[in-house]
């Protein structure tokens, strides 16, 4: 992706007689010119560029972060005033809890089985968007859609087309024989029907996200090295499996991780779809949290719920990191 | 051979279309179903992809005029803009300054910032809606006013600390020849030449503005008050009675214009993502 963000006529080159032309007028130095020296006055401009950023991200995600940590291990609730530490008894009572195990589990499936699904519907899609073609502008658009729409809205239209009675999908099914008229199958009704609706919804949300990031790592894979290869006499699948695909695993990588994060920490999809039922088939940990800590009244128990996804959280963000320290040395 | 390249451009294409159509269908379905009458919805024996009766402008009247659609509307621009422009305050500053004056850590405080991205919203919530209501903003936008920087902040400095390190450095060191400060120079020099990175930033943070659902769904009760994302699903249905007309109106109208701007700064956005995995 060669993004030239700066003036690609060169227009705004320094000319060399100079910016605003003439002597700079001396009364304009401040006072930090004269005594400090020019690098001591770079770090002190930096930290003072670079501070307000700081503070604010350590004042709404820093403490939080810590709060959460705190609120586990106490019986804070909503409405009441008091703390007090209270050692494991939260995360006792939870591991005991027959709903958060059904959510571990669900999360868990819930986040596997859709990033699989859209690691192969993303590297077909993407390996059929690689070249130009017509229109190709418009089907990005339209593809790009699940993504860039809020979910919730999204999730809404789904809720509509996967209705128990007036179900688009289902007079389809009917329409063609696969199921007798009133009979089709209630998709958010029963549970494991439920389960593999919001993995479908979840799916079909991320799909697009995936697609474009290995669009990316696609494109950018010098178009002399496939072509040698052909001459060489390699095949599509065999091009396939030992070029195409070994060059573009970074970019994979970078796609699933997100993937992962966006799947394994949101509650959006399972909120709107199902609220977790039916009989918490489709609860997932965040959802649960939610429904714990926020509409129960149970800050405590919630935040001991959440503290399950740090695991994950810390697992991904060491991998970005090492990641990226490749691609700087590279 | 030739043969097998017209098959592949006819899978190719078969594989575009499908696709196309499956990801973009709840959307064309909730068009028909915008202007369908009540009746036509719920009519059984009907082909639903027709317009089994005359077509409406019920629901969008319905949804307009007597719902709180505008209203939800207004807050959620208002709490874009806003953001917005937070945003661009503390992310242009801390982007150039891990882009030119941090040395090589730079770089380092760059990725810090960057993972503070991945900490999600169902992690930090429940504290923070206790922080939202000691603050007294519990139940107003500004609740979502405070919060959202904290994920459009760190994504946002990341994108524009690539963008200042694709600026040539000399730009500035001529300015600074001539007299200006440092400080000067970013202001008067590199923010105008970077009207299309702080546009790539002004769309990216408006869509997770508008994206995001958690914190709304948390911080906010009364409807008057709410986010367009949370007021369609949550109270658009009255009781259990769904108005599907119009919920698939406002869907729809939510959806359309953030997704035009969002493809055309696309490929910045991507850039940013992919962490420097391609150059």
């Amino acid at each position: 992706m060669a993004v030239n963000p700066v003036d690609p006529a060169g227009v705004l080159r320094p000319s060399p007689a100079g910016m605003g032309g003439g002597t700079p007028p001396p009364g304009r130095r401040g006072f930090s010119q004269y005594f400090l020296t020019p690098s001591a006055r770079a770090t002190w401009l930096g930290l003072g560029m670079f501070g307000p950023a700081l503070l604010y991200i350590a004042a709404i995600v820093g403490v939080p972060f810590v709060l959460a940590f705190l609120y586990a291990f106490s019986d804070v609730r909503v409405g009441s005033a008091g703390f007090h530490f209270v050692g494991l008894a939260n995360f006792r009572s939870i591991l005991e809890s027959p709903s958060f195990r059904q959510a571990l589990q669900n999360s868990i499936v819930f986040t596997v089985v859709s990033n699989v699904l859209v690691l192969i519907g993303s590297t077909i899609l993407a390996l059929a968007l690689k070249e130009k073609f017509r229109g190709r502008g418009f089907v990005r658009f339209l593809m790009l859609l699940p993504w860039v729409a809020p979910i919730s809205l999204g999730a809404i239209g789904w809720k509509w087309m996967l209705d128990s009675l007036y179900s688009v999908i289902n007079w389809v099914l009917v329409a063609l024989h696969f199921f007798p008229p009133y009979d089709a199958p209630m998709w958010l009704g029963e549970p494991h029907l439920a389960m593999a609706s919001v993995i479908l919804v979840q799916t079909w949300r991320l799909l697009p996200f995936s697609t474009v990031i290995l669009l990316a790592g696609l494109t950018a894979i010098p178009k002399d090295i496939p072509e040698a290869a052909a001459v060489d006499g390699a095949g599509f699948w065999r091009a396939m499996f030992q070029i195409t695909i070994p060059m573009i695993l970074p970019i994979v990588n970078v796609a699933v991780l997100f993937g992962i994060i966006f799947t394994f920490t949101d509650m959006t999809v399972v909120y709107i779809l199902t609220a977790g039922g039916p009989y918490d088939s489709t609860q997932v940990l965040p959802s649960l949290a939610f429904f714990t800590g926020i509409q129960g009244g149970d800050l405590a128990q919630g935040a001991a719920i959440s503290l399950f996804l740090v695991p994950i959280l810390v697992a991904v963000a060491y991998l970005m990191l090492r990641m990226a320290h490749r691609a700087e040395v590279v | 051979m030739f043969r097998g390249q017209r098959f592949y451009t006819f899978a190719r294409y078969a594989v575009v279309v499908v696709f196309s159509a499956l990801l973009a269908f709840p959307f064309y379905w909730m068009l028909i179903t915008t202007f369908k009458q009540t009746s036509d919805l719920y009519n059984l024996a009907g082909n639903p992809f027709l317009f089994n009766q005359k077509p409406t402008l019920a629901n969008l009247h319905l949804l307009f005029f007597e719902t709180d659609y505008l209203r939800w509307m207004g807050n959620t621009a208002l709490v874009g803009a806003i953001v917005v422009a937070i945003t661009l305050l503390l992310a242009l500053p801390a982007a150039y300054a891990l882009a030119r004056l941090t040395g090589r850590w730079g770089q380092q405080l760059g990725i810090g910032i960057f993972l503070t991205y991945l900490v999600p919203p169902t992690l930090l919530f429940i504290p923070l809606s206790r922080v939202v209501s000691i603050l007294g903003l519990q139940d107003t936008i500004w609740s979502l006013v405070v919060v959202y920087p904290s994920f459009t902040v760190p994504f946002s400095t990341w994108l524009l600390m690539g963008f200042f390190k694709s600026i040539p450095r000399e730009l500035e060191d001529a300015a600074m020849v001539d007299g200006l400060t440092r400080f000067a120079a970013f202001v008067k020099l590199v923010i105008p030449i970077s009207i299309s990175g702080i546009l790539t930033v002004v769309i990216f943070t408006f869509s997770l503005v508008t994206q995001e659902f958690v914190y709304a769904l948390t911080f906010i009760s009364p409807d008057t008050n709410q986010m367009l994302q949370v007021g369609v699903p949550t109270f658009l249905v009255r009781g259990d009675v769904y108005f599907w007309g119009s919920l698939m109106a406002g869907c729809l109208i939510a959806s359309i214009p953030i997704a035009i701007l969002y493809n055309l700064f696309l490929d910045r956005f991507i850039a940013g993502f992919t962490v420097g995995a391609v150059k």
